[in-house]
């Protein structure tokens, strides 16, 4: 069990082994409002450090999800492509939106730790 | 320049709204509960609406001011009863439409509702057109708010006994607190509805006395689902002085009568338009699953050739689904025509479709 860390899109993402599991924050979803559409990367495919890796949409607009690490990707959440409104009710946990095998584990250095990240999100919202 | 605040402005802070700024003014996007929450209670119980950015005309006269009126608007003003109302639009020559717009018969002359993006350009059109000959008011003392959604009429009726007897398009004034109120029934939500035009110091007392009563604030971000499920366009997206209302499958609210006389601003372009067709029309749009078009999406044929463009598009939460209105090329205006929508590179299958795509079955659910 590994800490959780957050980049400044506002992903969370969580290191197993040599997968990780990549979702939007909290407070991300209260700054979308309500999720009504969300379209993740195919499984087999490869995605970037920063690069765009899905894209969720409120009834305001739309929204791009970035990956903060390379990999590939080996499994996607069906389930919030099917019921996005899932993504508001349990962002953090049972509505991740993909999982990638990596192969360098230190891009996930420069990555915010919870504290940090809550700093972060208060001061940019304010 | 500095936004302006509406008189509930206090009032939506202490309700958590969420704001943001528009036509100049900062109103309120959502409340705590969220847009898709917001929008079901309006179309299940009711809502009220703070449209108090809108411009509220009043043009002071009587004979002399139809002749003129009806020289701007293609309507029969003259037979307008008093206190009903119409849908219009103010027109540029070409017929390009520079506002939609409701107009009311009053006893003292007519009240225009505007558009807030539009009011202060409508009025300075207008004042030229009518060549000052008449009193006109930009109210800016008056407040408007909407009330909308099936127990409305109730709601509404327990504090102004009477407005439930309101037909569709019509309005009367009546008393609140000894102070007058003109209220209309009419609304942009495709639910039964009210306006109400009311002096700033009383809005604030009547909104919290609908709340106490079972109604909600709701904020832009559930107005414009909920008009975008009921068919209904917004200026700026749907409308603007590159489309006529012939383009913008308006016509029914032209006055036949008039359009036989033609004489009003536009009306040339107008009946060209209704003999010979439109190169472009407004249509209804459906997605297939659940991906969102968003106004300025590219519309393809079955051909790969670019045939016309959304100009809104939303999650309908009513619909439970993606819901659009745009314009494309006449040909392929007919209902259910496959057509394609580019959205971020990728081609998406869509179909025409009538509007509205929200209809209200006016049977009484069970609450």
């Amino acid at each position: 069990m590994s800490e959780v860390k957050y980049s400044k899109e506002h992903e969370w993402i969580k290191l197993d082994g040599d997968v990780v599991t990549i979702g939007i924050t909290k407070h991300a979803t209260e700054m979308l409002g309500d999720i009504v559409f969300a379209e993740l990367p195919e499984k087999g495919s490869r995605v970037e450090k920063d690069g765009t890796a899905g894209v969720v949409e409120s009834t305001k607009a739309a929204s791009d999800v970035y990956t903060p690490v390379s990999g590939e990707v080996v499994d996607i959440n069906q389930a919030i492509v099917d019921d996005p409104s899932k993504i508001n009710q349990d962002p953090e946990d049972s509505a991740w939106f993909f999982k990638l095998k990596i192969k360098d584990s230190s891009e996930m250095d420069t990555l915010m730790n919870k504290d940090d990240y809550d700093k972060f999100a208060k001061e940019t919202s304010a | 320049m500095e936004t302006k605040k509406t008189s509930l402005y206090q009032l939506h802070q202490d309700c958590n709204a969420k704001f943001v700024e528009f036509a100049g003014y900062q109103m309120p996007i959502q409340y705590s509960e969220g847009i898709v929450e917001e929008h079901k209670f309006t179309r299940n119980h009711s809502g009220i609406f703070d449209v108090s950015h809108m411009g509220q005309l009043f043009i002071y006269g009587g004979e002399d001011l139809i002749k003129d009126l009806e020289k701007i608007f293609p309507l029969n003003l003259k037979n307008l009863k008093l206190n009903h109302s119409k849908y219009s639009f103010l027109m540029d020559k070409d017929a390009g439409i520079h506002d939609d717009l409701i107009i009311t018969k009053t006893k003292e002359g007519f009240l225009i509702i505007l558009n807030a993006a539009c009011k202060d350009n409508d009025f300075k059109i207008l004042k030229e057109l009518l060549k000052e000959k008449y009193k006109m008011v930009l109210d800016e003392n008056r407040s408007l708010i909407a009330i909308q959604g099936p127990k409305s009429s109730e709601i509404l009726n327990n504090i102004i006994n009477g407005v439930k007897d309101l037909n569709f398009m019509s309005g009367n004034w009546f008393t609140f607190e000894n102070h007058q109120i003109y209220i209309t029934r009419s609304g942009y939500t495709g639910e039964d509805g009210f306006e109400i035009s009311i002096a700033n110091d009383y809005v604030v007392k009547l909104t919290r006395e609908l709340i106490n009563k079972g109604s909600k604030l709701i904020g832009l971000g559930a107005r414009d689902t909920l008009r975008l499920e009921a068919g209904l366009c917004l200026y700026g997206h749907d409308l603007d002085n590159d489309k006529t209302p012939v383009e913008a499958n308006l016509k029914w609210a032209i006055s036949k009568e008039r359009i036989s006389k033609g004489d009003f601003i536009g009306s040339d372009i107008i009946i060209k338009q209704l003999n010979d067709g439109v190169s472009k029309i407004r249509v209804g749009i459906k997605p297939e699953g659940r991906i969102i078009a968003r106004e300025k999406t590219k519309i393809f044929n079955q051909s790969d050739v670019h045939i016309g463009e959304i100009t809104s598009g939303t999650f309908g939460p009513s619909v439970n689904g993606p819901v659009a209105m745009g314009y494309v090329e006449n040909e392929f205006s007919k209902k259910n025509t496959k057509v394609f929508l580019k959205i971020r590179g990728k081609k998406h299958p869509a179909s025409i479709c009538s509007l509205p795509f929200y209809k209200k079955s006016y049977v009484k659910g069970v609450i």
